[in-house]
């Protein structure tokens, strides 16, 4: 099972890339509705929208991604994220993408993967100028790379990645849209740590599903 | 032209050409000038394409002045410096100063031949640090 490959061996050579963009297209426009009304709460609302255009640009080029090695297609799909999504999150989604193909070996086991989501996750916070604690994506992104970095499974990544996101809501905002209404901000989920929670199960359902 | 390029980055389509209407207005065609705003959707944002495309029509020798409104104007600017990467890059500047004020002002500096240097303190000096 696949929980085994991520932990043990870790080797993603067995998972296909189409059906993995599949999959986080899927719930991305499953859910672009809520992550517009959560962005409409506390920012400029057009991220549902936003992600769910990016995500289907990568779906129909999907093919295409899959047939290059693993580090050449996930700089494609950044790029091609940060070409279509059209807001704050493009570059933003783009460079964890991009910077993540930057990193990662062509069959990275559990470790290569761990460190290369650790530098990816470094660069998106230069990216956007931010850090943990601001009620970002950073917010996830950060616990999901801890929970790498314990060995834990899958699935248990999974749910750290939605209980992250749950606690972005009593945070205040630093940085982005939502920083400008200060405290008002605070008793809201942050709209991109709910995508990235998104895209984290999905991917990890993939892989289980796969596996 | 041998005269510092300014960029104009909005959410707002319609704040953008304003913004360029007013610094036309300064500088007649003294100062390459170009505009985008807009997520090349209809709808509100910035787009990095459309960024990119505004600073090759804006591109001098001498460098080019982004200005921006908010935060993913920034952001989606400085990746497209990013993408346009080198020899060009590094005379690509992301100012932080207000979009019209500092449009109006960098191009006012750019026009009596200042360099990409003295053009970004111009519209620095218009941000409270």
């Amino acid at each position: 099972m696949s929980t085994e490959t991520l932990d043990k061996t870790g080797t993603m050579d067995k998972v296909d890339l189409k059906t993995l963009i599949s999959a986080t297209a899927d719930t991305i426009a499953a859910h672009a509705d809520e992550l517009t009304a959560l962005d409409q709460a506390i920012g400029d609302g057009d991220h549902g929208l936003n992600m769910k255009r990016g995500f289907e640009a990568v779906r129909t080029e999907a093919e295409a991604f899959a047939a290059k090695p693993l580090p050449e297609a996930l700089k494609a799909i950044g790029t091609k994220l940060v070409m279509t999504v059209g807001g704050a999150s493009g570059p933003l989604f783009g460079t964890l993408f991009m910077a993540l193909g930057k990193e990662i070996s062509a069959e990275p086991d559990r470790a290569s993967l761990t460190a290369a989501f650790g530098k990816a996750i470094e660069a998106v916070a230069a990216r956007g100028k931010s850090q943990v604690g601001q009620k970002t994506m950073l917010d996830v992104l950060q616990p999901v790379h801890d929970a790498l970095l314990q060995g834990k499974t899958g699935l248990e990544i999974a749910d750290v990645a939605d209980s992250a996101a749950d606690a972005t809501v009593p945070m205040k905002a630093l940085r982005g849209r939502a920083s400008f209404l200060g405290d008002r901000s605070i008793g809201h989920m942050d709209a991109g740590g709910r995508s990235v929670a998104l895209l984290v199960r999905a991917v990890v359902e993939s892989i289980e599903g796969q596996a | 032209m041998s005269n510092v390029g300014i960029v104009i980055v909005s959410h707002s389509p319609l704040v953008a050409e304003g913004t360029a209407d007013m610094v036309r207005q300064m500088v007649g065609d003294e100062v390459p000038l170009a505009w985008c705003g807009g997520n090349g959707h209809g709808g509100l944002g910035t787009n990095v394409e459309a960024i990119m495309g505004a600073i090759d029509k804006a591109w001098s020798e001498a460098g080019v002045a982004i200005l921006v409104d908010l935060g993913g104007a920034e952001t989606n600017s400085e990746m497209a410096v990013e993408m346009i990467g080198e020899p060009r890059a590094h005379k690509i500047i992301v100012c932080n100063a207000p979009i019209v004020e500092g449009a109006v002002m960098a191009a006012t500096e750019a026009s009596g031949g200042a360099s990409l240097r003295e053009v970004v303190a111009t519209a620095h000096e218009l941000s409270p640090s």
